[in-house]
């Protein structure tokens, strides 16, 4: 047996997670001569004969695909730049976005400095360039609410599978919670309570999220935490951005 | 003259008592407390983040940029006047390079990896304490690292080899002494960081880098500890 | 840049609520006060007020006293704002927030008359103390002016004196002589944001205030040092509201001492 760990146990970089030839270095780590060394600190996996890490810790890198909360930080001729909690920023090209923008148009009669939107990521160039858009359903201007940065490398945990740990938080603490790849978390509640139950909640999962047992100490924790909310409506979300007045408007734009 | 005991008592190849910490500053990336005997430091680790100006960036892979500073009550006698020295520069610079090798940066183009170091109270081998301290934290931060870094300063007090030499077999005046920091990769054993101040002959400097060698061993130890406590603790 | 932000917070403190679940003049959890951190220091504390951390230390030097008070010794006070303390910092001079902070804090313990300059005479016109105060941020989560005075108070607490004998100082060696305090001037900073007066505000608040003000009192209510700051103006309804809170809660702050 030359596997040195094993499943989901902690290891940090220069650990010697196997011995021998018969593993394959996966993600985050690398072969040594015949051992199989860890680059990060993280939870070990072991698929077959593949020993990767699922790292605890590190900045945000874009990723094409991605689903993220931004900033914008300014307004440029053609769009709005915007901070993604990364060392890179993400540029939302006018025509990127729902509604239809005339040539020379104040682009802050759509989006201004300092709001929220959340994106989507659809190209990332060699040197980390980004660029997002928002035209696809449920990407929006974030309106109200609060915003908190988590670390990137916990919102798996934090969204659950097939979404199941977040959409308990949402329904205990009657919040509305959208969760960025990028650790962008937007909280709108029906009162201040509320959302101070879904940030506790949130950053309990972050903390908890590489021990056993998370989901049965969230459900409990909810249960205590939201004891005092009942008499509180669950957030309803706002109006879908408008779609543009008619098809043909959206065509010229496209055009031009 | 000879050396007998040494002035602490300890053994040639003995480290002062050794503490370390990850996650020690919230606000960081990463960040380690690592004590060793009365040598105390702090390092915070911020990035990958945007690098500034832009003419120092470099489209092919992300800098590592470190700051060694002594906060100005950390001096053995007067205080310690802020704003860095030359000597300062040095140890920076050489921190750096110590780390450097075992970092890999190119998923990081344009960016940069900061480390702060500050020293809280300085009894010598305060580089050494610094580097042991930037490597938990940037492990902390999860910047990619093929090997942990460990440093000790070794060296010659009279005619004797020593390990972890103290701000007083430092200042030794009945004997030569030599003063040796190094830095170690654990599984490697290459050496990243090598000076000397004094005065030694090659076989003397051959056998104390052996004696790094197996100090930094024990030193590695307790960086992956500190590293996996952070984890380990129920809250 | 921050309207949406400051009209959250202002609708919550209206309802005299405030983002953490805190009351309006609570501090953050916890306030502690650690001493002798370092002991290269003469004296040195660590206070710390939720996230926010800072170190103080004390260096004690013996220099030719200034010529028109030739038998007092000298303050010092010096803040410094580690980048290692946040991604907002950059290393360099101390800026005009680190000078701000550094002076209000030096205005609060020497008007204070905690200590006694001439006590700090070796020799007139030729030697006396002079005590050096280091005040350095570990992780700043707000309220530094708050955090760096406790702690260069306690620091001071801390503080004792070096062996100095035939005109020589050795650091070394620590008497068991302590720097004599009379008094314990502690700075509480009130933040006024729309009609409500908080205290230790959070990094949400820290970003919307109106204005602010710090006050150094001592135990007697008697006031040392007052510093406005923020971009709008007070009236003196407020300043009258926001010194009566500040003393209030420097009682709380000085028992942490």
């Amino acid at each position: 047996m030359s596997l040195l760990v094993k499943q989901k146990d902690i290891v940090v970089p220069g650990e010697v997670l196997a011995d021998s030839i018969d593993y394959l270095p996966g993600a985050h780590t690398y072969r040594l001569n015949n051992a199989i060394i860890a680059k990060r600190v993280g939870l070990v996996d072991i698929e077959g004969r593949a020993v990767k890490l699922i790292p605890v810790s590190g900045r945000y890198l874009p990723k094409v695909g991605d689903k993220i909360i931004v900033k914008i930080v300014d307004i440029t001729m053609s769009g709005w730049m915007t901070n993604i909690n990364s060392a890179y920023s993400a540029m939302l090209n006018s025509k990127d976005i729902m509604r239809f923008v005339r040539k020379g148009e104040d682009l802050t009669r759509y989006y201004d400095v300092g709001d929220y939107l959340c994106v989507k990521i659809f190209n990332v160039t060699s040197q980390n360039l980004v660029d997002i858009t928002m035209k696809e359903p449920g990407l929006n201007k974030l309106n109200g609410g609060r915003v908190i940065y988590i670390n990137p490398q916990k919102v798996p945990r934090v969204i659950g599978k097939m979404g199941s740990m977040i959409m308990m938080i949402k329904d205990k603490t009657k919040c509305l919670i959208n969760v960025g790849q990028n650790g962008v978390v937007w909280i709108k509640g029906p009162a201040p309570e509320a959302e101070f139950a879904a940030v506790s909640a949130i950053k309990k999962v972050e903390d908890e999220a590489h021990l056993e047992g998370l989901t049965e100490r969230m459900t409990a924790f909810l249960d205590k935490e939201c004891a005092h909310l009942h008499g509180l409506k669950i957030e309803q979300p706002q109006e879908e951005e408008q779609q543009p007045q008619s098809f043909q408007h959206y065509q010229q734009g496209r055009e031009e | 003259m000879v050396y007998k005991k040494r002035i602490d008592g300890r053994a040639l190849d003995e480290l002062r008592p050794i503490e370390a910490k990850a996650g020690v500053i919230k606000n960081a990336d990463g960040s380690a407390y690592f004590k060793i005997g009365k040598t105390v430091s702090y390092a915070a680790v911020y990035g990958p983040r945007e690098l500034h100006p832009k003419f120092l960036q470099n489209p092919k892979t992300g800098l590592l940029r470190c700051y060694y500073n002594m906060m100005p009550f950390s001096g053995v006698g007067d205080r310690v006047r802020p704003g860095g020295s030359r000597r300062s520069k040095e140890i920076s610079m050489v921190i750096q390079k110590a780390l450097e090798p075992v970092l890999e940066l190119q998923d990081y183009p344009n960016a940069v990896v900061d480390v702060f170091i500050e020293l809280s109270q300085t009894d010598a081998g305060s580089r050494c304490a610094a580097i042991c301290a930037a490597a938990i934290a940037l492990a902390d931060a999860g910047i990619p690292m093929r090997d942990m870094v460990s440093a000790i300063a070794v060296g010659k007090v009279d005619d004797k080899i020593v390990a972890d030499l103290n701000y007083d077999e430092e200042a030794y005046e009945d004997g030569p002494v030599a003063d040796i920091p190094v830095a170690v990769l654990h599984n490697t054993k290459e050496i990243t960081l090598l000076q000397m101040d004094g005065e030694i002959s090659k076989d003397e400097l051959l056998r104390a880098l052996e004696v790094a060698k197996h100090a930094t061993e024990k030193i590695a130890t307790i960086q992956f500890a500190a590293l996996k406590e952070k984890y380990a603790v129920q809250r | 840049m921050h309207k949406e932000l400051r009209k959250y917070i202002v609708s919550l403190l209206d309802k005299g609520k405030r983002s953490d679940g805190r009351a309006l003049d609570q501090y953050r959890q916890p306030v502690s006060v650690t001493y002798g951190v370092s002991e290269t220091a003469e004296g040195s504390a660590q206070v710390q007020i939720g996230d926010t951390i800072v170190m103080a230390g004390v260096k004690l030097s013996i220099e030719k006293p200034f010529p028109d008070t030739p038998e007092q010794g000298g303050i010092a006070v010096n803040v410094e704002l580690y980048p290692l303390s946040s991604p907002d910092f950059e290393p360099g001079p101390p800026g005009i927030y680190a000078v701000e902070l550094a002076r209000v804090v030096d205005r609060g313990i020497r008007e204070s008359k905690a200590i006694d300059m001439k006590k700090l005479c070796i020799e007139k016109g030729e030697k006396a103390w002079t005590v050096g105060i280091d005040i350095v941020t570990i992780n700043d989560a707000g309220n530094l002016f708050d955090a760096c005075s406790l702690a260069a108070m306690a620091a001071l607490k801390n503080t004792v004196f070096p062996k100095y004998e035939d005109g020589e100082l050795n650091y070394k060696e620590k008497t068991k002589k302590k720097l004599q305090l009379y008094k314990e001037p502690t700075s509480v900073t009130i933040y006024k944001i729309g009609k409500s007066y908080i205290v230790d505000p959070n990094m949400d608040e820290s970003h919307v205030y109106d204005a602010r003000l710090t006050v150094a009192s001592t135990a007697d209510g008697m006031l040392s040092a007052l510093q406005k700051g923020g971009e709008m103006p007070l009236t003196s309804h407020d300043i009258n509201v926001m010194i009566d809170l500040a003393i209030q809660k420097a009682n709380f702050l000085r028992e942490k001492l």
